[in-house]
């Protein structure tokens, strides 16, 4: 099952590409949008029959490559589950918005489908080159996708992009052989590494390794001082590609955390738990103080991932510190970064869509340009509000709870470190507040230079309202009534700390 | 040489190496003879020689292993692989060269050369004796000399004269070394090599072991060898080019392996730390000055450079881990298919030659520019081409080794590498470029090319099958 939902895009994707040029665009446009739609009720189905507290499920092993301890091993449990339907949703999302492109129409729709390949296998492969592969694959797809239909300067933030991600992947390499070569008999299997645990006493090699693999999903995560790749990749990034860079490659990094750095290493983490939180609450910091600096729309959106991303390593990094007590807070950490990567997919796709809107009637994201938009466009001003609060963390919606969970879990623990992280919060607020009242409120004033100036701003069309609405919804939805994706992640984060009080 | 002799002195041991040498002798005489639009059946012959070859080397592989006429020739994993790959990769190379020269004054002298050049590559692979490894650094020198100015232009007479004082050079300090390796073990057989190195005085051993790497190092275009190969590249033909990258480097490397493996195994010297060393060097400096290359024959030969820094990193641990020669030889096959696959697209394209000149050629050439990025980023290391599991399995050697800031190095350079690939690669497919140009493309180089591509994924997938077939005890 899951590797059908993991192969469905590529197929497609290859099937795509067989047809000639010349065929009509809406074909490829609706092959795609039918493939994501169909993923997601693939998606729906497995949710259906998952069992909470019933561990991994939808395992599959088969034999790849024994001689070198590597396996096709894919399966579920309450970490991986909420981010393979992120990743559908977000993709469905993305083929929508995607409707009215023109440009080389096949291609993108080929590349996406075959992203999202990438991204699902990462989240269910339960082997560290399964992995790995992916991860690597993800980021050729991404390069070509910010490079092939990016605006100006792409090439050059791609380029960026690709050097930065590789080297965090080979990092992450360097660190899996380093726990390949620990275990006996020699394995990549991540759950037979989790079992064996085999750095446990081996303090320095455990350090060496968990470094190794910290800095590679560091850079994807991406935080701070690692995160200088993301905002020229946001900024040039197509609308749609930036909704799945922020909505779900950024997962990969903190899901890394969660899936293999914790677990297999859990000695190395409870003695390195400091480094995390302080390298979250800086990112946190960092990255609203530097999103508050923002004149550029998309740019300020892309700088409070590093913001909203530095609240799950915060809470990772508290839930390392085992034996203070605080057993219920921890689980509401790790809980609360599962969420956290949930509700930040959704909302965050929904803001690079948005803003990708504002870029299609205005030609630039400089928010200077802008003033009195909601006259013009009141039901575009009502989302991107709605979006905007919901990302800054207002009860009611998802990030809400996220951050609640968050914040409350990690007070315990680090008590000085989350004092800090909720001035972040402060900031998101004032930054977002800033930017809604600059580009909606006041009197009406459009781009003047760009081309297409004097058209009108139309409001939010048909299929950028059927791609950003349902973002909106879910992010509602989850803040209102969130019990039936915790139901899920709790087991699973309970899981986890057992492994690392090992 | 020693009282063995006499004991298997069956030639059909060798049968692959003897079935090509005869290819070569009986094209030279039939190419006198044949009218010249059929003097591709010499061509047909030799492709013929490397298939029986391969299999005959197959059949080999599954008998146990022994050493052939006395004790020098091993027969086996890793001269068994090095066959398979060598022969192989000629038959690429063949399949390249053969639409171009049709009726090509000169057609049968290329195919004898190529068989001659390859028979050397295959001595430098099973040699388990130190004369013999001089005779096949010979036998591979020669031909490929005057393979690289084969064209007798002026970029290629400089190539060739340049690949030849190097050689030469290299050569004579080669024997150099073999002499005093002889004076300090008292024998040039490996296994008596091996015992008697281990006494011996270790300045002695040091400066043969030196002086017999500058040759060894000279075929497999490493540093500090690897003066000759961006000019040999840039100045031969596509498919001369492709080959002078590929077959020598893999018997090189082979018998660099065998040299760290069998009689340098107990003697007392740091060789992990100087092949590491020679490791780091090629692979830095290949990866800096490919940088900056404009024509695409240029950084593809900086690249071969680089990459034999990556193909040190098994040797550098040979026959330390459990990991090393299997790492060496999926790495050998997953390069030669990969390099061989690249330059295919090259000789696909024989009008540009400038980075600048694929600017938007993926318009027109989509499959065949689709197979250039499979195969460059196959050489970065890109799962799940073969490269990539060969990169992984020497990394986890070296790893093992205790040589881990080794593959840090290694990670670094790849990331370095990456950026020169994409500096072709992203032009081609994302700027805008003539469209439905229409230049002349070689159809079989294009097939050859989708092929290595489709090949390099493929071997990458099958991973699993092929490992287990590599490893196994080398020959004492």
């Amino acid at each position: 099952m899951l590797t059908a939902i993991v192969l469905l895009p590529t197929a497609m994707a290859a099937l795509l590409l067989c047809l000639p040029r010349s065929t009509p665009r809406t074909l490829f446009l609706t092959a795609w949008v039918v493939t994501t739609a169909a993923e997601l009720v693939l998606t729906v189905i497995v949710w259906a029959r998952y069992r909470a507290d019933g561990g991994m499920q939808y395992e599959t092993r088969a034999r790849w490559i024994p001689s070198a301890g590597i396996s096709y091993h894919v399966g579920v449990d309450g970490l991986s589950l909420p981010l393979v339907a992120v990743t559908c949703v977000l993709f469905l999302a993305c083929a929508l918005y995607a409707w009215r492109e023109t440009r080389k129409v096949r291609e993108f729709a080929a590349l996406f489908l075959f992203l999202q390949t990438t991204c699902l296998g990462l989240f269910v492969a339960l082997d560290l080159i399964l992995f790995f592969v992916f991860f690597d694959l993800s980021i050729v797809a991404m390069y070509f996708i910010i490079a092939g239909w990016g605006h100006q300067g792409a090439a050059r933030a791609a380029l960026k992009f690709f050097l930065y991600t590789f080297i965090g992947s080979l990092a992450l390499l360097l660190g899996f052989i380093g726990l390949y070569l620990a275990t006996d008999p020699h394995t990549f299997d991540i759950v037979e590494l989790t079992r064996a645990n085999p750095l446990a006493g081996r303090s320095t090699y455990g350090a060496l390794v968990l470094l190794a693999i910290a800095v590679g999903l560091a850079v994807k995560t991406p935080t701070v001082p690692f995160h200088t790749w993301l905002p020229p990749a946001h900024t040039d990034a197509p609308a749609a590609g930036s909704a799945i860079l922020a909505g779900v490659l950024l997962k990969m990094g903190t899901y890394g955390f969660l899936r293999i750095a914790m677990p297999v290493l859990p000695g190395a983490w409870r003695d390195h738990a400091l480094v995390f939180v302080v390298v979250g609450v800086v990112s946190v910091l960092y990255g609203a103080l530097v999103a508050l600096a923002q004149n550029d729309f998309k740019r300020m959106v892309a700088y409070t991932s590093v913001n909203h991303m530095g609240y799950i390593i915060l809470a990772i990094g508290a839930a390392g510190a085992v034996g203070a007590g605080h057993e219920e807070a921890r689980r509401l950490a790790v809980t609360g970064s599962v969420f956290q990567m949930v509700s930040h997919g959704l909302l965050t796709g929904a803001l690079f869509l948005l803003s990708g809107v504002l870029y299609e009637r205005g030609r630039t994201y400089e928010m200077s340009a802008y003033s009195g938009v909601a006259g013009r466009a009141p039901v575009f001003a009502a989302m991107t509000g709605v979006a905007a609060f919901a990302s800054l963390g207002l009860p009611g919606f998802s990030g809400f709870i996220a951050e609640f969970q968050i914040l409350t879990g990690s007070l315990g623990p680090e008590p000085v470190a989350t004092g800090l992280a909720v001035l972040g919060i402060l900031l998101t607020a004032g930054l977002f507040l800033r930017a809604l009242q600059q580009v909606f409120l006041g009197p009406l004033r459009l781009p003047a230079a760009a081309p297409g100036a004097d058209r009108p701003f139309p409001d939010i069309l048909r299929h950028e309202a059927l791609a950003i609405v349902p973002l909106l919804a879910l992010g509602v939805v989850l803040g209102l009534a969130p019990r039936f994706v915790l139901d899920v992640i709790e087991p699973a984060s309970r899981a986890v700390l057992e492994l690392l009080a090992r | 040489m020693n009282e063995m002799t006499g004991m298997n002195e069956n030639p059909l041991d060798l049968l692959p190496e003897v079935l090509l040498a005869a290819s070569a002798v009986l094209g030279l005489l039939l190419g006198a003879w044949l009218p010249r639009r059929r003097q591709w059946l010499t061509g047909a012959m030799a492709g013929a020689a490397c298939i029986g070859g391969i299999v005959a080397a197959a059949i080999a592989a599954a008998k146990p292993v022994e050493t052939a006429f006395g004790e020098s020739f091993a027969i086996d994993p890793l001269t068994a692989t090095s066959r398979i790959v060598i022969l192989g990769g000629t038959l690429l190379v063949l399949t390249l060269a053969m639409p171009r020269l049709y009726a090509d004054p000169r057609e049968t002298e290329f195919y004898v050369l190529l068989q001659l050049a390859a028979v050397g590559a295959l001595v430098l692979a099973g040699a388990q004796d130190l004369l013999l490894l001089a005779a096949g650094y010979l036998l591979a020198s020669v031909p490929a000399y005057a393979l690289a100015g084969f064209r007798k232009d002026g970029p290629g007479t400089e190539a060739a004269l340049k690949y030849y004082v190097v050689g030469a050079l290299l050569g004579v300090l080669m024997l150099t070394g073999i002499t005093v390796l002889l004076a300090a073990g008292r024998a040039t057989a490996y296994p008596m090599l091996r015992s008697e190195l281990a006494e011996a005085p270790a300045g002695l051993v040091a400066v043969g072991t030196l002086a017999l790497l500058a040759g060894v190092l000279f075929k497999a275009g490493g540093v500090p060898g690897h003066f000759w190969v961006p000019d040999a590249v840039q100045g031969s033909s596509a498919p001369v080019a492709a080959f002078l990258t590929t077959i020598p480097k893999i018997g090189a490397l082979a018998a660099l392996y065998r040299l760290g493996a069998v009689p340098l195994a107990d003697a007392d010297l740091p060789w992990a730390d100087l092949v590491a060393v020679l490791s780091v060097a090629s692979m830095t400096l290949g990866n800096l000055a490919a940088f900056f290359q404009q024509d695409v024959k240029r950084l593809l030969a900086y690249s071969t450079i680089s990459q034999v820094g990556y193909l040190l990193l098994p040797v550098a641990v040979a026959g330390r881990t459990g990991l090393d020669q299997v790492a060496l030889l999926y790495y050998l096959a997953g390069y030669a298919l990969t390099n061989l696959g690249a330059f295919s697209v090259v000789c696909a394209l024989p009008g540009p030659d400038a980075i600048d000149d694929y600017r938007g050629l993926a318009r027109a050439h989509p499959a065949l520019l689709g197979s250039l990025v499979v195969c460059l980023l196959g050489l970065v290391g890109t799962p799940p081409t073969a490269v990539f599991l060969g990169k992984l399995e020497a990394f986890s050697a070296a790893f093992d080794g205790g040589y881990a800031w080794l593959a840090v190095v290694a990670a670094v350079n790849t990331v370095a590498s990456l950026f020169y690939y994409l500096r072709w690669i992203a032009p081609a497919f994302l700027a805008r470029g003539p469209a439905g140009d229409s230049r002349t493309t070689s159809r079989t180089a294009a097939v050859i090319a989708y092929g290595a591509a489709a090949g390099s994924v493929a071997l990458g997938l099958l991973g699993g099958t092929v490992l287990d077939v590599l490893g196994g005890p080398l020959a004492p």
